[in-house]
């Protein structure tokens, strides 16, 4: 999915009316966004952001020091490593760490939603839709995580809905 | 909480920086583990440094962990933070880590280790100096400056890799420097002993991925929009009102072209190439196209330009195509020089003179440098064992000698390289010697030569790089590699080779020998100008009155900026010494380099066998000019680029400001009654011609021609917005507004012609014969937008400029050029598209298009579904489309969409 469009539907969850135009700049086409008040804004975590204050939802950035901090942790996580490789076994690690990571918690912060949550999702989408039903019991923690992002009011949207099966097919499998 | 921190883990400098402001807020433990350890449970790969918190959480990321500590003392977070953050993650870093890399685990120096940063280096000072604040985001420090102090100081604090053109972020990352806990964070974590301090734990990361593969790019650093003060809106207006009359007087073409005294006299040379290669588009693009469009531009500036190149002859190359072709050294030269002048002139380069090294003048010129050298003592000799061929009777360069190696026993090994094992090669040490063109063996023996005593030259040279460097326009990459050939030692260089092909060096016991092409290549400049005016030496001997503006890539740096002003200061004769030396970096085809052997790439003479015009190629070499870092050419992007910028942008704006004028106004320039929208399109229009200016005077060329395109938009925009071809049918005002918009759009299109000039000479032409644009109008550029097409003026016949690129005409060049079938295709294959279709073909497509508008009217009739409709009429719009082609129209958006 292109920044662009990923950008339009935070907007659309975040119940912003007014759509903004991104254009896209370098080979990795990051997007810019052309601010009324001041200069323009470089980068998908950034306007992600920014577009949360507008909205005045400033609570899916985090309301202690230590939550604020873990969310922007995640957003990087999200554009270096998730975004940054493009191959299977970057992928998988990526998976397994989260897998491990998201074993005691139902977000990324622990127990609340935030903005770490929506574009993680958004942007792990194009990957859990390709896994296998023996891959998604193996990243269980993940797949319950996806499983519940993607039933939250307003998120999904256009993105189709991946099947996550209850019962567990391979119980030797850890 | 507690900080996991390593040995030598560059992670640790900003962390530790920040700390300071947690203090009193929480209680700070430190752990310092070893660099494979996984603190954190839940990663797999190990990583440090690592904060864990007391609820047991764990930060990983080294700007979460610096911003954490922030938080605690109560700072807030704020978009631009968060904006450079996000950048060091993705951008800095990667390159960082390529360059530290390179630098300490694999020991290489200089150039190698500083490209992968430079546009990452470049864009902090950018941004430094454009806000004029001394610190990243804001009138303090704080979060961002920290983060990007910390991961640049291991790289920075050597100075070598921190260039002083880079003002803003030499003195941003002095500043940060000497603060107290950033200086203690770089003491506990390099501990004095620089970056070599981070190898232990450098070596043990997996290679960066970045590495894979130098970075290119084709696209530029993005500029930010301006706001527009009313000042700035008024002087616009003034100097538009003003209109023709502001023009100086057209100073009549002089023959030769002298230096005045008190004017500003310009200087510009291009590398000579060697006469017996045909050009790439990267020889192309590098040194004569570059430099072309610097002396245009500077010649419509009315300051007195003299532009000259010429082809290089002498030396051993020379010898060795000689004998391939079994001709003389000197036919050999009179062929190819003719190959290269016809090339340059279809590229349609405006030399003054394009010479060539083969001249008395050469020899005499380069000997009297030589003779002044000598009597100054700055001319060494010394004994060279070299081979020698009894049977030719003469000493064997490398290329000349075959044999054994001596290291890997391949029986065909080169005298400077073997193939095989790739060793590098001393030729007296190879075994049993041949000498290539007899066969017979080769003994060695002692040479005299003459050397250049470039120590003994080191401090008038450094003199003179001090009072010229600062302020000047020297490229970045220039300055580097003086730099660190200074910084290594400068070597006494031999001058002379053991030839026949060159300039006769005038001095007893050394009469079979020449001059090495290089001493006396760079003096080439001076004797073709020798050859162009018996007055040459009002150009070469008087550096207080002419700006030398030398073009090259930068393999050819230490030759201008170094041995060649060594000769000339060492000759003591005041001799012209370059003032900006412009270097290029290099260019690749598609995703290789260009080979002349395997067939691969484009090269100067066949670029017109394409069908595409000079113009468009010239536009996009200009384009992707390999400015500030590499970039390539690809195909694809030249279609995408062509059809986009020049048909869609470019094109369409000239194209329908002069056809409303010609259908409107039966081709007479209306009157204009400015509103403030007006006024204000105009002052964005100076200000984009004034930024036009400052990058061509900072010769940063391909910058300079996005001006061209943004103007260019603006103007598409504004057409758009205010839709004369609406307005014309409505009442007298909307006639007027009409008349404005045309007539403002028809100025923009002829102050776009002359700044398309220097770029693209053939197409400005039309233009500005298309809009019979007045003469004095044509050569002088201003940096203010004049009215030069007032009221009344009448124009000429419009038509359109460029011609669509297709795919299967890009696919089928891209497949010539691929290597391989270099001989198979010799028919150009665009001749076809290139011209208008026939009255035929139109015919055909006429009746297509009213047969399809029918069925549309029938199911609208109907009542259709939507769906189907739509897919209709998306056929008849195709349809038009191809019409508006064949008929060589141009293309006008359908007038119900709106655009913004």
């Amino acid at each position: 999915m292109a920044a662009a469009a990923e950008l339009t539907l935070l907007e659309k969850c975040l119940g912003l009316s007014k759509g903004n135009k991104y254009s896209a700049q370098g080979e990795r086409q990051i997007p810019v966004l052309q601010t009324n008040s001041g200069p323009s804004l470089t980068g998908l975590t950034t306007i992600a952001a920014h577009l949360v204050q507008q909205a005045n939802k400033e609570y899916l950035l985090g309301s202690t020091a230590e939550e604020k901090a873990v969310v922007q942790q995640w957003l990087e996580y999200r554009v270096t490593q998730v975004d940054g490789h493009c191959n299977k076994d970057d992928i998988h690690t990526v998976l397994k760490d989260l897998n491990s990571y998201l074993e005691d918690k139902v977000y990324l912060t622990g127990y609340n939603f935030t903005l770490a949550d929506i574009l993680l999702y958004y942007g792990l989408h194009r990957f859990i839709v390709d896994l296998t039903v023996q891959e998604k019991e193996k990243y269980l923690n993940v797949s319950r995580w996806f499983c519940h992002i993607q039933h939250y009011p307003g998120i999904r949207q256009h993105l189709s809905s991946v099947v996550f099966i209850k019962n567990r097919l391979y119980t030797n499998s850890h | 909480m507690r900080l996991f921190v390593s040995e030598g883990a560059p992670g640790s400098l900003p962390v530790l920086a920040a700390a300071g402001r947690a203090q009193g807020r929480a209680e700070l433990l430190i752990s310092t583990v070893g660099p494979e350890e996984c603190v954190v449970p839940f990663l797999t790969r190990p990583k440090v440094p690592v904060l864990q918190l007391d609820s047991g959480n764990y930060l990983f990321s080294t700007s979460a962990i610096c911003r954490y500590f922030f938080l605690l003392s109560g700072w807030e977070q704020d978009d631009l933070t968060n904006q450079w953050l996000e950048w060091e993650a993705t951008e800095l870093q990667p390159a960082l880590s390529a360059a530290l890399y390179y630098l300490v685990v694999q020991g290489k120096k200089g150039e190698d280790v500083f490209s992968p940063v430079r546009r990452a280096l470049t864009h902090i000072d950018h941004s430094l100096s454009r806000r004029s604040c001394p610190f990243l985001a804001g009138e303090t420090e704080s979060l961002a400056d920290l983060v990007l102090w910390g991961a640049l100081y291991p790289l920075l604090q050597d100075p070598a890799y921190l260039p002083e053109e880079l003002g803003a972020l030499h003195s941003w990352f002095q500043t940060l420097s000497s603060q107290e806990p950033c200086q203690r964070a770089a003491e506990t974590v390099l501990k004095q002993q620089g970056v070599l301090a981070l190898r232990p734990y450098l070596q043990k990361q997996p290679q960066p991925s970045s590495l894979e593969g130098r970075a290119v790019s084709n696209e530029p650093e993005e500029e930010e929009l301006a706001t527009l003060s009313e000042e700035e809106i008024a002087m616009a207006v003034a100097a538009w009102e003003k209109g023709l009359e502001s023009l100086p007087p057209v100073q009549p073409q002089q023959n030769p072209v002298l230096p005045v005294a008190g004017e500003r006299n310009v200087l510009i040379t291009s590398a000579l190439p060697y006469v017996n290669n045909v050009p790439h588009l990267g020889n192309i693009i590098g040194c004569v196209l570059s430099a072309d469009v610097f002396a245009r531009y500077s010649r419509l500036r009315q300051w007195n330009t003299l532009y000259l190149c010429g082809t290089d002859e002498y030396g051993t190359a020379t010898e060795t195509k000689a004998m391939e072709e079994g001709l003389t050294p000197q036919e050999i030269c009179d062929k190819y020089h003719v190959i290269h002048a016809d090339i340059y002139r279809w590229f349609n380069i405006s030399f003054d003179i394009f010479g060539r090294t083969t001249t008395p003048q050469q020899t005499k010129i380069t000997q009297d440098i030589f003779q002044r050298l000598v009597a100054r003592g700055f001319v060494l000799q010394d004994t060279v064992e070299q081979l020698r061929c009894e049977h030719c009777a003469r000493f064997l360069a490398d290329r000349f000698v075959e044999g054994m190696c001596p290291f890997c026993g391949y029986e065909e090994a080169r005298g400077d390289q073997c193939d095989k094992c790739g060793k590098l090669i001393n030729a007296i040490e190879l075994k049993k010697p041949q000498c290539k063109v007899c066969r017979s063996c080769p003994v060695v023996k002692s040479s005299q030569h003459l050397f250049l005593d470039l120590p003994k030259l080191g401090k008038p040279l450094e003199e003179w790089l001090e009072k010229t460097l600062p302020g000047s326009d020297w490229t970045p990459n220039a300055r580097f590699i003086i730099r660190s050939w200074l910084r290594d030692g400068l070597k006494p260089r031999c001058i002379t080779r053991d030839l026949k092909w060159g300039t006769p060096v005038p001095l007893v016991g050394f009469e079979d020998k020449v001059f090495y092409v290089w001493f006396d290549a760079t003096i080439g400049y001076l004797s073709i100008t020798a050859n162009y005016t018996d007055q040459w030496e009002k150009w070469w001997k008087n550096p207080e009155q002419v700006s030398l503006y030398q073009f090259m890539a930068k393999d050819n740096v230490p030759f201008h900026g170094l041995v060649f002003p060594c000769s000339a200061l060492g000759a003591e004769d005041n001799y012209t010494l370059v003032s900006h030396l412009i270097a290029t970096e290099y260019l690749n085809y598609e995703d290789g380099k260009f080979s002349k052997s395997r067939g691969v790439g484009v090269f100067g003479d066949m670029a017109q066998d394409t069908g595409i015009p000079a113009d468009i190629w010239r536009f996009y070499l200009l384009y992707i000019r390999p400015e500030g870092q590499d970039s390539a050419f690809s195909w694809t992007d030249m279609l995408l680029k062509n059809n986009s910028e020049l048909l869609n942008n470019l094109g369409n704006f000239i194209n329908r400001a002069g056809m409303f004028v010609s259908k409107f106004f039966g081709g007479f320039v209306p009157e204009m009654v400015l509103t403030s929208d007006d006024r204000r399109l105009l002052a964005h229009v100076t200000l984009e011609l004034q930024h036009y200016h400052q990058l061509l005077e900072k010769v940063r060329i391909r910058d300079a021609l996005r001006s061209i395109l943004t103007i260019s938009r603006h103007g598409n925009q504004y057409i758009q917005v205010n839709e004369p071809w609406k307005r014309i049918k409505g009442n007298e005002a909307d006639r007027q507004r009409a008349g404005t918009v045309t007539g403002l759009a028809v100025n923009i299109a002829a102050l776009l012609s002359i700044m398309l000039q220097p770029y693209m000479p053939t197409v400005s032409a039309t233009i500005q014969a298309q809009l019979q644009l007045p003469p004095p109008a044509c050569s002088i550029l201003l940096t203010n937008f004049l009215c030069t097409l007032p009221a009344g003026h009448q124009i000429g016949t419009v038509s359109p400029l460029f011609q669509k690129l297709e795919n299967d005409q890009i696919e089928s060049l891209r497949q010539r050029f691929s290597g391989g079938q270099a001989k198979a295709s010799p028919k150009p294959a665009a001749v076809e598209t290139m011209t208008t279709a026939g009255p035929q073909q139109i015919q055909v497509l006429m009746d297509e298009v009213t047969k399809q508008g029918n069925i549309v009217r029938e199911l609208k009739a109907q009542k259709a579904d939507k769906n189907q409709v739509a897919a209709e009429v998306a056929k008849l719009l195709d349809l038009k489309k191809q019409l508006a082609l064949a008929e060589g129209k141009p293309l006008e958006t359908p007038k119900g969409k709106k655009k913004k």
